[in-house]
């Protein structure tokens, strides 16, 4: 679901090493190494440091660690039949796309052990990797932190410009949780909301919802990192985003905060492109890094929450750490899960429509 | 008598046969020498350019469809994308000239000492990433920015005004990007006016506005309108300035491009839009190119 862009040189050259050795040692039939994409950024290194180093150490499972996942290389790397990643992350209505497309292999269950899983947070193509919300964010300064009196607290307050005057930002170019805040501030339960959205009729209550509050949103936001900035810099008052990504700009000094009531559930996986150079050996190393003892050191690295139940059991993170995440028992049901079959169906047209509005 | 004549004749001819396979000769050996260049351009953009255009009539069973040319009828944001980018495209050329007819002319009239200096401040920009620039352009111009901020301080204005997030900022940040582009190839086209010819007016009876009008504007208009033409078409494919001073507001083509590709994979619904644009530009070059008689410039007929 996010939009993660971050390449650098070295990774660049670090990838044409790592592909060239992988050509060179592909005629040793026994310990090809495995290629694993993730992003750059915090994000990587969160995820170098919680899993993938320690699960290779353990495991035995050499691996190539390259940046700059994304579905749309994946799949064209499945359309050209030059397959050389293993594993790649991606947000989950990412691999609902792709699989749709025909890009994925089929997760092998019987190797991979989700048993302990969050029932929402797998799919036959991707597993859950770790969990964010997509929440709504606001200046502190402005609107009292969260939970407090007179605080915004739901979509409804988000869309209200009489009772919370300011502006706003929302999401740009990509419609992926973009139109659900919109019918729950219209009154929809939230049980109901991708029901009602399967219908043009649904999506388009959505978007009109949209365009009565299009002369606040003073920005759309392309990026986390983005988010981050137009909150830091106190360039609109309230926004739509990833909860880490606030988590981290309140580090920073930004006067922010969120509440996950009424947020978007959502989670980032690991998939498997189709035809994937090291298949069993990546299936493996896959079962290797869900295991919940790497999953509860992911929270000391970044604020999002481990797919694997387990994880909160194990963990030795402190409690006030592990309740900030969106997949805590306590946060989960003040959420809304992202409909991934809703997206699979429906995502191009509702894209079609909120591309629309934003050209207006 | 007429011996001497025919021989000559005959030499005549032979001279003239032997003259013309020089020429060919020359011909085949300057084509050699370009030869590394066209087969670059046959790879890297003939060849992915036709297989886009392949790709764009093919539909998501895998046959032959008008489907995504389709679309681009139904939806109407497909329309208003292209209107807004010929939009900023056209917005951005006109400030350039603006800005850079005047400052490339100050730039020809200094001593070349001085003309190094100015043009160091013209060129400093280039050696700055692009990226770098456009983040700047918005620290001075949001709302919290140096530019609000000491408005609003010495009493210019009460509340911060909207500068950036929508068409003015991008507008700003393309304008200074684009500049060089078009002074660069102005400033050498004035170089070569003999100022001479200026004089020659004013001996002829013009006043200094006249002489301008007639002869330099004339003469320096080669180099205005190759200029306009690299800003121009520069500004048709732009992607991260607008993209970060629009605020999400301003979504030209390749906006669209990339969040078809992000978000649905969908390549022949890309190429589709990419080869409307190249049609579409080729086509407003041709117009404009008849219109504005630069053909020449264009198209290398005399």
């Amino acid at each position: 679901m996010k939009l993660h862009n971050e390449y650098s040189g070295g990774k660049l050259a670090h990838t044409i090493v790592g592909a060239a050795a992988a050509m060179l040692v592909s005629g040793v039939a026994h310990a090809d190494p495995v290629t694993v994409v993730s992003w750059g950024g915090s994000y990587g290194e969160a995820q170098d440091k919680a899993l993938f180093t320690d699960a290779s150490k353990n495991s035995g499972i050499e691996i190539i660690r390259e940046s700059g996942a994304s579905m749309s290389k994946a799949c064209l790397q499945v359309q050209s039949g030059a397959v050389t990643w293993d594993l790649v992350v991606t947000g989950s209505g990412g691999a609902a796309s792709a699989a749709a497309e025909g890009c994925l292999e089929k997760i092998d269950y019987s190797v991979v052990d989700v048993s302990d899983f969050y029932p929402n947070l797998y799919t036959d193509y991707c597993v859950g990797a770790d969990v964010f919300a997509t929440v709504m964010a606001w200046n502190t300064e402005k609107y009292g932190e969260p939970g407090t009196e007179g605080a915004p607290s739901t979509w409804a307050d988000f869309f209200d410009v009489e009772k919370f005057p300011g502006t706003r930002a929302y999401r740009a170019n990509n419609v992926d949780g973009a139109l659900e805040p919109a019918l729950m501030a219209d009154g929809v339960p939230p049980e109901q909301v991708y029901e009602v959205l399967s219908t043009r009729e649904g999506k388009e209550r959505a978007i009109a919802k949209i365009r009565e509050l299009k002369p606040h949103i003073a920005v759309f936001w392309e990026s986390g990192a983005m988010q981050a900035q137009l909150m830091k810099d106190a360039e609109v008052d309230m926004t739509t985003g990833w909860n880490g990504r606030f988590d981290n700009a309140k580090k920073d000094g930004a006067a922010v905060g969120y509440t996950f009531n009424q947020a978007m559930l959502d989670y980032d996986c690991f998939a498997m492109p189709k035809g994937a150079p090291n298949k069993d050996m990546a299936m493996k190393f896959l079962a290797e890094v869900s295991k919940p003892e790497y999953q509860a050191n992911l929270p000391f690295h970044i604020t999002y929450g481990p797919t694997n139940k387990k994880a909160y059991e194990v963990t030795t993170a402190p409690k006030e750490l592990i309740e900030a995440l969106p997949s805590h028992p306590n946060n989960v049901p003040l959420m809304l899960p992202i409909n991934l079959d809703w997206y699979a169906e429906h995502r191009a047209e509702a894209l079609e429509l909120y591309m629309e509005l934003l050209s207006e | 008598m007429n011996r001497p004549d025919a021989a000559e004749g005959g030499n005549r001819d032979r001279n003239a046969g032997m003259l013309r396979a020089q020429e060919r000769r020359e011909e085949w050996g300057l084509l050699s020498l370009a030869a590394p260049a066209l087969l670059v351009i046959v790879l890297v953009i003939l060849i992915p350019v036709g297989w886009l255009f392949y790709l764009s009539f093919i539909g998501g069973d895998g046959q032959f469809s008008l489907e995504h040319y389709r679309k681009m009828v139904e939806y109407k944001s497909y329309a208003r994308t292209f209107a807004t980018t010929f939009e900023v495209s056209i917005l951005t050329t006109g400030i350039c000239i603006l800005l850079g007819y005047p400052l490339a002319y100050f730039l020809a009239l200094l001593p070349p000492r001085w003309a190094g200096i100015f043009m160091l401040a013209v060129l400093l920009p280039f050696w700055t990433s692009l990226l770098v620039r456009t983040y700047a352009w918005l620290v001075l111009l949001q709302r919290k920015g140096m530019l609000n901020e000491f408005a609003i301080h010495i009493g210019l204005w009460d509340s911060p005004v909207k500068l950036v997030h929508n068409m003015t900022g991008t507008l700003i940040g393309m304008a200074h990007i684009m500049l060089p582009f078009l002074v660069l190839p102005l400033y050498s086209a004035m170089k070569k006016i003999d100022r001479d010819m200026m004089h020659a007016a004013a001996n002829l009876g013009a006043s200094p506005a006249t002489a301008f009008r007639q002869v330099y504007l004339p003469l320096s208009l080669s180099g205005m309108v190759a200029g306009s033409l690299i800003v121009f078409i520069l500004c048709l494919g732009f992607y991260v300035t607008p993209a970060v001073l629009g605020g999400g507001r301003v979504i030209m083509v390749s906006t669209q491009i990339t969040a078809i590709l992000e978000n649905q994979f969908d390549w022949g619904a890309a190429s589709a839009l990419g080869v409307v644009l190249l049609v579409a530009t080729l086509l407003v070059l041709y117009i404009a190119a008849r219109f504005f008689k630069f053909d020449a410039a264009l198209f290398g007929k005399g």
